[in-house]
């Protein structure tokens, strides 16, 4: 049975879209289908974390509006041949998307995929709505930092109020949480928040913690989805956190701050 | 074959009659100007629209009857369809008001010292309300299990008991009492229909804004004795009054 990953926030600028692509390549590169769907009409910028905005021919509007079929819009990624990218528009805006012809795209992928990876755009409106709508799992993207923690928690009750899992009544969405953007050091100085602070506020399921880390900057430069760099702490952080949702069991790394050899030696927790 | 005979002719019981006890909002009456009831009924309506949705309603003539006002009743009723109430029993009514509901398919339900009245006409329906002054309305109370996250917004007609946490910008409005056994970070509002005995109990409270019958005190306001302590807060004198449990 296919499933559907909206990654959101509320807050721009948190990393949704970084995660997005590095999800939806973990997943593929395990070896499942899958299709990674940019819902941020008008500021398209999957393409570009992707490395395929060169090969963008239609999109997700197009294949709404019947102008264009879903496998012609479909970028199949060159890294990993179980990756595609449905690209949003450009040139439209979020009123361009409807709820019946997200359903319709999403049904149709839901045939063929075995993971759909929804990436929001920022806000609550329509087109963070239509992200979210049809989900069955949601990754919550939050940095250290009250405003963004407080924006994923007002997320969190519109996926289990305004969902179609919560207006059908059917089983919540199933949250995870994933703090994005960690500094361990900057933690301990007391310039950001703790895990367990944004935990004592958003109570959810962990699914990983991403190091601040220059890998991603260079990774969203290059297009290449930064799991891929399995070298950085910020991609092995990523392929945790897809061996973590695919149930296997991975200690939680990149919490503590970086501890010299003698440390790692003694130091214990 | 004795046995297959009765057991054909078996049929196991399709319905049953059980008497149960609700609580139903009783609507008691002091003017027999429908328009100005009208009026002040839309101006309670907007600050709880929700929840005076297709709400079912007892018309409560007592008030009026005491002070010989009549009142045309299917007018009245006609005014509360309109504003999305159901009215579903009057009491304390006169004989002839009786008669008129009745025609309207409103059954009578005997108020408080006012059997008389009723004697004539056979009860209809099982007594909807328990006879008490029409004061406060017990309704039973609304349990939650999941937190209440930022910008949501729960409405209980009766107590409120939340087993999770009330994440910040989130609001939580009860006629009654409000239970909440996790943090308390949004806003707590306890007795909104004008409830002054109902009181806030909560195991952490961090709230941004606590009230009780409409006087209120804010995040600022609260000492550090009371902050981030089980706390219960009352109406003590028009006073709002924090004490550590």
């Amino acid at each position: 049975m296919a499933r559907i990953i909206v990654v959101t926030s509320g807050k721009g600028g948190v990393g949704k879209t970084t995660t997005s692509a590095a999800i939806a390549m973990g997943l593929a590169k395990r070896g499942h289908k899958t299709a990674v769907i940019d819902f941020d009409v008008g500021l398209r910028n999957l393409d570009l974390i992707m490395g395929c905005e060169r090969r963008v021919v239609y999109d997700f509007v197009n294949v709404i509006n019947g102008e264009a079929t879903l496998n012609q819009a479909l970028i199949r990624d060159k890294n990993c041949n179980q990756l595609y990218i449905l690209p949003a528009s450009q040139t439209r805006d979020k009123d361009a998307l409807s709820q019946e012809g997200v359903g319709r795209i999403l049904d149709e992928l839901k045939k063929d995929f075995k993971y759909i990876v929804c990436d929001s755009p920022a806000g609550i409106e329509r087109g963070a709505f239509l992200a979210m709508y049809y989900a069955d799992d949601a990754f919550i993207v939050t940095n250290p930092e009250v405003s963004s923690v407080r924006d994923s928690d007002r997320m969190l009750g519109i996926l289990s109020s305004k969902s179609r899992r919560a207006e059908e009544n059917e089983e919540p969405i199933k949250e995870y949480l994933l703090l994005t953007r960690y500094s361990p050091d900057r933690v301990k100085l007391g310039e950001m928040l703790s895990v367990d602070d944004v935990q004592e506020i958003l109570s959810l399921h962990l699914l990983g913690v991403i190091p601040e880390s220059k890998s991603v900057l260079n990774a969203s430069n290059s297009g290449t989805p930064v799991i891929l760099d399995e070298k950085s702490d910020a991609g092995q952080a990523y392929a945790d956190v897809i061996a973590r949702y695919l149930g296997e069991d991975r200690p939680h790394r990149f919490i503590d701050e970086k501890k010299g050899l003698f440390g790692k030696l003694f130091g214990g927790k | 074959m004795p046995t297959d005979s009765q057991h054909s002719n078996y049929h196991p019981p399709a319905l049953e009659f059980k008497s149960t006890t609700f609580s139903v909002p009783v609507l008691v009456l002091a003017n027999n100007d429908v328009i100005i009831i009208e009026h002040q009924l839309q101006e309670k309506i907007q600050l709880a629209p929700e929840f005076f949705k297709n709400s079912p309603v007892i018309i409560d003539l007592q008030e009026l009857n005491k002070q010989d006002l009549n009142i045309d009743i299917s007018e009245l009723v006609n005014m509360l369809r309109s504003l999305a109430f159901l009215p579903i029993g009057i009491r304390g009514a006169t004989t002839q008001q009786l008669k008129k509901a009745l025609e309207l398919a409103i059954p009578a339900h005997t108020g408080p010292n006012q059997a008389s009245a009723i004697d004539s006409v056979k009860p209809q329906a099982l007594q909807a309300t328990p006879a008490t002054e029409p004061a406060p309305i017990l309704e039973s109370a609304t349990l939650i299990t999941q937190p209440i996250r930022s910008g949501q917004r729960i409405y209980a007609h009766g107590d409120l008991i939340i087993l999770a946490q009330v994440s910040a910008g989130a609001e939580i409005l009860a006629e009654g009492n409000i239970h909440v056994y996790g943090s308390l970070r949004g806003r707590a509002l306890a007795g909104v229909q004008g409830n002054i005995e109902a009181r806030i109990f909560c195991s952490d409270l961090q709230a941004e804004l606590i009230s009780i019958a409409g006087t209120y005190k804010i995040s600022e306001d609260l000492t550090e004795i009371v902050r981030n302590r089980p706390v219960q807060i009352c109406l003590q004198n028009n006073t709002l009054t924090i004490k550590n449990l």
